[in-house]
């Protein structure tokens, strides 16, 4: 029985910066629990499921199992209905993220690593200032258990930060408020992402279009903070629908949140590594949490891992972690976050001119870096961040 | 104070992430404010995307 048992590292969350963090702590020979609140992994789904096949890739051959769709054109509609069609240079796909959540857990397991569902953490032990195990409660009965290291991956809502003393209270105007609908009766092209971007459908976000196999797609929006309060996300979703989709049904409804932010300046302390979302690595552009989640867990698993064997547990030896996660993520993050607040702030009449302008480049020469290029025409010093982030794609 | 309207709540965690004084707690389907510590700043409010929370005036509690 796992409450029995000696680990070396807990992770508290079983999403994908959780899964992957043990996988790889695990493969360097430590012994990893993970603890997920939910009473399944995976589930429910907070996601558009969008990924990119190129980031994937970074850790395993995508199985046909989790993909519903392949994707490899783009579509943005702008406030009055200009629509901007490309094509996509790499291909990204829609997940299930019910079979994907599922089989990184079990890769993780395969690895050695030993998971629990219903097991909420509550509290953090501690010797002296260093983070030393975990409290909380397994089917209501409280349970203390002790570890060398505690990786934080328990999301958006994360606390395990805040016990240790790091700011990760996620500010109102970078926190997107949203809602997806898995809808069906509708006609979707199967090999296309829309996003319809208007500040009277989705104010400081987006829409998003994500087909998911035939008649089938995620609807979603994310309304900012800084917007929501004169009307909730659900709202905003409902009239977009009952707009552009009348006759659609709905399979399931779910709320999230979002944290499009660069990522938290601190993400380690003494015992205690962040991962994902609760370290707010979302990429603060687009959203996408997926492959950033398990990015960061993949190096922290492996850092994790060293520490242990090395017997240090500090945090200037974690801080490897913050250090590398800078370097592959962290920092395109930084210049993500300045495209957002930029394109986040433009009028719907502006939104309509880049539209107007992107439709005069013929369809076969639109990239995405140069609808960028258009939209960021009146902020020169966004140039450079947008032929950064979007070599290569 | 804050009022939770629980049927409603599809628990996604975002009042928890936007709450300046970390007084809300999420289990797996049951969520909790301390009004101790709630300084009544309706982030939550606002954030929550299903309307879930509301303020009101504590007389009517």
């Amino acid at each position: 029985m796992w409450r029995q048992q000696k680990f070396d590292i807990i992770v508290v969350g079983g999403g994908p910066a959780g899964s992957t963090a043990a996988r790889y702590a695990s493969m360097n020979g430590v012994k990893v629990l993970v603890l997920e609140k939910d009473r399944d992994i995976g589930m429910p789904v907070r996601c558009g499921e969008a990924v990119s096949e190129e980031g994937l890739k970074n850790f395993m051959d995508p199985d046909p199992r989790w993909i519903k769709s392949t994707i490899s054109k783009i579509r943005l509609v702008s406030p009055s209905d200009y629509v901007v069609d490309f094509d996509m240079k790499a291909r990204g796909f829609i997940l299930d993220r019910r079979i994907f959540d599922y089989d990184l857990a079990q890769m993780a397991a395969m690895e050695g690593a030993t998971i629990v569902t219903k097991a909420y953490v509550n509290g953090l032990l501690f010797d002296g200032d260093c983070v030393a195990g975990v409290k909380g409660k397994y089917l209501s009965e409280p349970f203390e258990l002790r570890a060398k290291i505690v990786i934080g991956a328990d999301g958006v809502e994360s606390r395990v930060g805040r016990w240790a003393g790091l700011q990760t209270q996620v500010k109102m105007k970078d926190m997107l408020s949203c809602v997806q609908k898995t809808v069906t009766g509708i006609e979707v092209d199967e090999r296309r992402f829309d996003f319809y971007l208007s500040k009277k459908w989705a104010p400081g976000g987006y829409i998003w279009v994500f087909p998911k196999g035939k008649n089938r797609a995620n609807i979603g929006l994310g309304v900012s903070g800084k917007y929501c309060r004169e009307k909730s996300a659900y709202r905003y979703l409902d009239e977009f629908l009952q707009h552009c989709y009348p006759n659609h049904s709905v399979l399931t409804t779910v709320a999230g949140g979002v944290p499009c932010d660069k990522t938290l300046k601190t993400i380690v302390t003494n015992g205690l590594i962040l991962v994902g979302d609760s370290a707010h690595m979302v990429n603060p552009m687009t959203g996408g949490g997926i492959i950033p989640a398990m990015k960061a867990g993949l190096l922290a698993g492996e850092t994790a891992a060293k520490a242990i064997k090395n017997k240090d547990y500090g945090e200037k030896y974690l801080s490897r972690y913050s250090r590398e996660w800078h370097k592959i993520g962290g920092k395109n993050h930084e210049r993500y976050y300045r495209l957002k607040n930029t394109i986040t702030e433009l009028s719907d009449e502006e939104l309509d001119n880049i539209a107007k302008a992107v439709l005069k480049i013929p369809e076969d020469e639109r990239t995405i870096t140069k609808i960028f290029l258009k939209a960021v025409m009146k902020k020169p010093k966004l140039i450079y961040d947008v032929t950064k982030v979007f070599a290569g794609i | 104070m804050i009022k939770i309207i629980q049927y409603k709540c599809d628990f996604c965690g975002s009042c928890v992430a936007v709450c300046p004084e970390d007084c809300i707690e999420m289990e797996e389907a049951t969520l909790t404010i301390d009004q101790e510590l709630c300084i009544d700043c309706e982030l939550c409010v606002f954030i929550c995307p299903f309307e879930v929370l509301e303020y009101v005036e504590t007389a009517e509690v």
